[in-house]
């Protein structure tokens, strides 16, 4: 219950980020805008000097905001690898996102973080086979983490992503699973959208049903991502595959405001995700009240 | 120890308030508060508790922490912070007193929270002794000894004396600025001083809340208290507002929002309440969504969640402000209470 | 105290006699707390629960705002309500807040509520017990004896009583009525056989105090020089510490999202840094109560820092008086009230003008 669950010394380097004050955020700068979907676009950011605002790695956050509208917690995208810049894909639901859709490239904005735990890439992960499911703007925590075992693609087993979407139309980062993830050694992708359109020659069905249906070896380590009812709906579905909960890792939301487990409000039990998440390992979860 | 007669006190809050600003009980509209010290100030040392507590030096209801300016598609970031000075409070209770461990316990911690340091470190605790304890304390189950109410410097108000001890280094800088005041305590003072603590723990023991115990919120029962039935029953009353947490010396949530002030966008962090609608509300959900999820947060943070996070610290100092102050007579009290009378039955059943 | 323990005995048996017999499905009342005078409203809903159900001089709490959620529920409630909780639940039907076919109202009869804060400011700490005796309250401390003139010790709407008399109710369990003239109760149960329907049960409790004037204070404030009258609210409203208790208990604040909880509404809320926007939350709350507040003093009552607010809402209601003819909110479910009807002799907004200018 003690184990945060990402490389010791990693995260020992992102804490002496923290330096005067962890409130105030930094400047950065939107440098370019990608349309995923009708709702979700991703944003490329930048600090004031280049590169990246500050190191992380997969599966950390930041809390970006545009002043007098709000500030909220978003995954970041894109994997540490990447030193030119940030990711953040963001769908369009609330004041904070509405906002920045509007946007345009060359936009300021405020960022400060890195916060939370992350995937344990360099520890549980390593060396494993990887199965990632993901649903809607769910795939945008995994993204990171899919794209850093690419990128050390000798340090991880057999990959699998299964992705699913309302529509073929919400299925973001299409491009690069086309271009990038599906011709990887050992990498397979499998592609669903929950009712038939036209034009559509892949799958058809939720993504739990999907994951039952491919009927995959119980060897792997499985992260999970998507809508509440999605995860509850998979992790049963995982588990009726024989899946154990200590074999499944997933990553949470919930309201927050500091984003450093002081505020109070992110809490499931005794554990902030803000902090002691977002990056949760099932049977940890069964430890805690169901309240997220 | 020192002593210094009625007629003098006076003098000596004036002499520190030359050094520092100083701040007291005082008497406003008929409520008592935590006040600048000035020489037309009522300052009621007989108050057992002031309305809110004094966590509002070190952690104020609402304080700026940076501002911004928009230009086009610029933002600049404005650090104007204000620089606290070094300050005094006196006459904090012995609860009181321990509910700043607590806080230190979450803003001190990785990462610092700066603002709450500076304020801490500016900061001289004059702390006194309570005389007079109320049928609504329960400090001792916490293990606080209200006569000995810790702080950098201690007092005892008795008749009328009023007994200084310096504990801390801080203490001792303080007392040296003001030793002149003072007269030396003699034999017959401790005296004094010790059959008045012997009298003041008779009253402890005859407290009706003296026999409260919250050895039902020990041994990792999060999920069976969690899952109880028990919490409609406790939360029915409840009206949602947010009197318990404010004036509560040990709640520590907070928000942090905008404000257009015209000129600039104010980023600011206020209190907030666990207790209000909106504290978990996102734009696609709320995952406490009525007020018996929000009400038992409050209270499993106290009892459950601090505790385990905090070497079984509970986050309660048994001030006895929201058994006061609730406008429903819904309080922490009787939330123990509930699993206090029959809680191994209680943990049996719902395992 | 012998009194009020058989009184609440009697209660008791009624309460549990139309719960058994199926006439409601719960009881909203008070329930016993650690204290002689902590009473938290509570719903019964078995019988073996209502040993805890009490109502004595500390039951000041409003039942009626509960009722909004209570009477959406399945089944009938039973309403315990004291003559002023009346007028607020009449306003309420009359907004259709409450489904009034959910609700039995008990009326009960009003001894007068006793306000603990009252007690503390006279000093008496450490209080233990608290007895009625004649018009004197008797204290025990954990320093001593203590005693008080009840009047001195009445909550502040009890000292404007509107009368002892229920604007509403399905049937009237009143206390005078069960003490006969030598003080002695009659233990037989009024009228509990034919538990439903409309009826009255003897008189209602003859009210000998002498009451204070309820626009006392506020023809005070209205003598103030403007610069006065700022001060005094200046210096009364910088006490408030934004806990919004005082909208929240109030029965009339019925609005399903407050202006001041949208945070999207550019407002400061919570935080207590800006003065103009404490002096407004609680001008604004007065005047969105206007013409639909009963006076029913639970905003006073309920402040941690003791702010007279109801003097917002008495000066509105005497205005309305003035302007449009004497009104209760409250008093009954069907007139129209001042401000939301329109009639040709009302009053011309320049009289109000120039009344509000210059008093």
């Amino acid at each position: 219950m003690n184990r945060t669950y990402c490389d010791d010394n990693m995260q020992e380097v992102h804490r002496r980020n923290w330096t005067h004050e962890t409130l105030i955020p930094k400047l950065g700068i939107v440098t370019d805008i990608r349309i995923d979907t009708p709702d979700i676009k991703t944003f490329r950011v930048i600090g004031p000097d280049g590169g990246v605002c500050f190191s992380y790695i997969p599966g950390q956050c930041a809390m970006l905001s545009i002043p007098g509208v709000g500030e909220a917690m978003f995954s970041i995208t894109s994997p540490p690898t990447n030193k030119d810049y940030m990711e953040f894909s963001i769908k369009k639901c609330g004041c904070l996102t509405e906002w920045l859709h509007q946007i345009d490239v060359g936009q300021q904005i405020t960022i400060r973080g890195p916060y939370g735990n992350g995937f344990p890439v360099e520890t549980d992960l390593k060396g494993k086979d990887l199965l990632f499911i993901a649903g809607g703007i769910g795939l945008a925590p995994l993204r990171s983490v899919i794209k850093y075992a690419l990128h050390y693609r000798e340090n991880y087993g057999n990959i699998d992503i299964v992705y699913g979407a309302r529509s073929a139309y919400d299925l973001v980062y299409l491009r690069e699973i086309q271009n990038e993830w599906r011709i990887a050694p050992n990498v397979n992708v499998y592609l669903t959208i929950d009712r038939e359109q036209e034009g559509w020659t892949g799958h058809v069905g939720f993504v739990p049903d999907y994951v039952k249906e491919l009927n995959f070896e119980t060897d792997k380590t499985a992260i999970v991502c998507g809508p509440p009812i999605m995860i509850k709906l998979t992790l049963k579905a995982l588990e009726e595959l024989g899946y154990k909960k200590n074999q499944i890792f997933t990553t949470l939301e919930l309201k927050m405001k500091c984003g450093i487990g002081k505020c109070g409000r992110c809490n499931i039990g005794t554990k902030y995700v803000c902090k002691d998440g977002p990056v949760f390992r099932c049977d940890q979860l069964e430890q805690l009240p169901e309240e997220f | 120890m020192l002593k210094i007669y009625k007629n003098k006190w006076p003098e000596l809050f004036f002499k520190i308030s030359c050094s520092r600003e100083l701040y007291m009980p005082i008497e406003k509209d008929g409520q008592i508060w935590f006040g600048k010290w000035n020489e037309d100030a009522k300052v009621r040392f007989d108050e057992l508790n002031t309305v809110k507590s004094p966590k509002d030096f070190f952690f104020p209801q609402s304080e700026n922490i940076v501002a911004f300016k928009a230009k086009g598609k610029n933002i600049s970031i404005l650090e104007k912070r204000d620089e606290s000075q070094p300050f005094v409070v006196f006459g904090i209770r012995a609860c009181d007193a321990e509910s700043l461990k607590i806080l230190d316990r979450i803003f001190l911690a990785e990462p610092i929270d700066t603002f709450y340091k500076t304020r801490r470190e500016n900061a001289t605790i004059i702390t006194l002794a309570c005389s007079e304890p109320e049928e609504t304390c329960f400090c001792s189950t916490f293990e606080i000894d209200p006569v000995n109410p810790g702080g950098d410097i201690a007092t005892w108000i008795i008749d009328d004396v009023l007994y200084w001890q310096s504990l801390t280094k801080k203490g001792h800088t303080l007392t040296e600025d003001v030793k002149g005041l003072f007269e030396k305590a003699d034999q017959q003072d401790e005296e004094k001083i010790y059959s008045h603590k012997k009298g003041v723990k008779v009253i402890l023991s005859k407290l009706p809340l003296q026999d409260l115990s919250l050895e039902g919120f020990k041994n990792g029962n999060m999920l069976a208290i969690f899952n109880s039935p028990k919490w409609r029953e406790l939360s029915q009353a409840c009206i949602g507002c947010g009197t318990c947490t404010f004036i509560c010396p040990t709640c520590h949530c907070y928000d942090i929002r905008d404000y257009d002030t015209g000129h600039e966008i104010q980023r600011f962090r206020c209190w907030d309440s666990c207790m209000y609608s909106d504290f978990t509300r996102m734009s696609h959900g709320n995952p406490r969504h009525s007020q018996i999820e929000r009400f038992r947060q409050r209270f499993m943070h106290k009892l459950v969640y601090y505790p385990a996070n905090n070497e079984g610290v509970f986050a309660c100092v048994g001030c006895g402000r929201c058994i006061l102050k609730c406008p429903v007579s819904m309080n922490i009290v009787k939330v123990a209470r509930t699993w206090e009378a029959n809680k191994a039955l209680e943990v049996k059943n719902d395992e | 105290m012998q009194r009020v323990t058989e009184l609440n005995e009697l209660m008791r048996k009624k309460a549990q006699m139309l719960l058994e017999n199926g006439i409601v499905n719960r009881i909203i009342g008070w329930k016993k707390g650690e204290f002689i005078y902590d009473r938290t409203p509570a719903v019964f809903q078995d019988s073996d629960e209502l040993s805890k159900l009490i109502y004595d001089g500390f039951c000041g709490a409003n039942l009626s705002k509960y009722l909004i959620q209570e009477s959406k529920k399945e089944g009938k409630i039973l309403a315990l309500l004291k003559p002023c909780d009346t007028y607020s639940f009449n306003q309420l039907i009359k907004e259709h807040q409450i489904n009034r076919e959910n609700v039995y109202v008990l009326g009960i009869g009003c001894p007068d509520m006793i306000d603990i804060n009252k007690i503390r400011s006279k000093g008496f700490k450490g209080i233990l017990k608290i007895e009625e005796k004649e018009d004197e309250l008797i204290i025990d401390t954990l320093y001593g004896q203590k005693r008080i003139k009840k009047e001195k010790a009445l909550l502040e709407k009890c000292l404007s009583c509107k009368g002892k008399q229920h604007v509403a109710y399905d049937e009237l369990f009143l206390i005078d009525n069960m003490i006969s003239d030598n003080g002695s109760i009659n233990r037989s149960m009024p009228d509990c056989e034919e538990a439903s329907g409309l009826k009255k049960v003897g008189i209602a409790s003859r009210d000998s105090r002498p009451k204070k004037d309820p626009y006392e204070m506020v023809e005070k404030i209205e003598a103030m020089t403007p610069d006065e009258r700022f001060a005094f609210w200046r210096s009364e409203l910088s006490k408030c510490i934004r806990c919004n208790a005082c909208r929240n208990v109030c029965p009339a604040c019925v609005c399903v999202k407050c202006i001041f909880d949208n945070d999207r509404s550019g407002i400061a809320s919570k935080a207590n840094t800006d003065a103009f926007e404490e002096n407004m939350f609680h001008i604004i709350r007065a005047l969105h109560v206007a013409g639909r507040c009963t006076d029913c003093g639970e905003c006073s009552r309920v402040c941690p820092q003791q702010i007279p607010l109801h003097l917002l809402n008495r000066k509105i209601i005497k205005d309305i008086n003035e302007f449009y003819g004497q009104y209760q909110a409250g008093a009954d479910t069907q007139t129209p009230g001042p401000l939301t009807s329109f009639k040709h002799d009302d009053v011309e907004p320049y009289i109000i003008m120039r009344k509000g200018g210059h008093k």
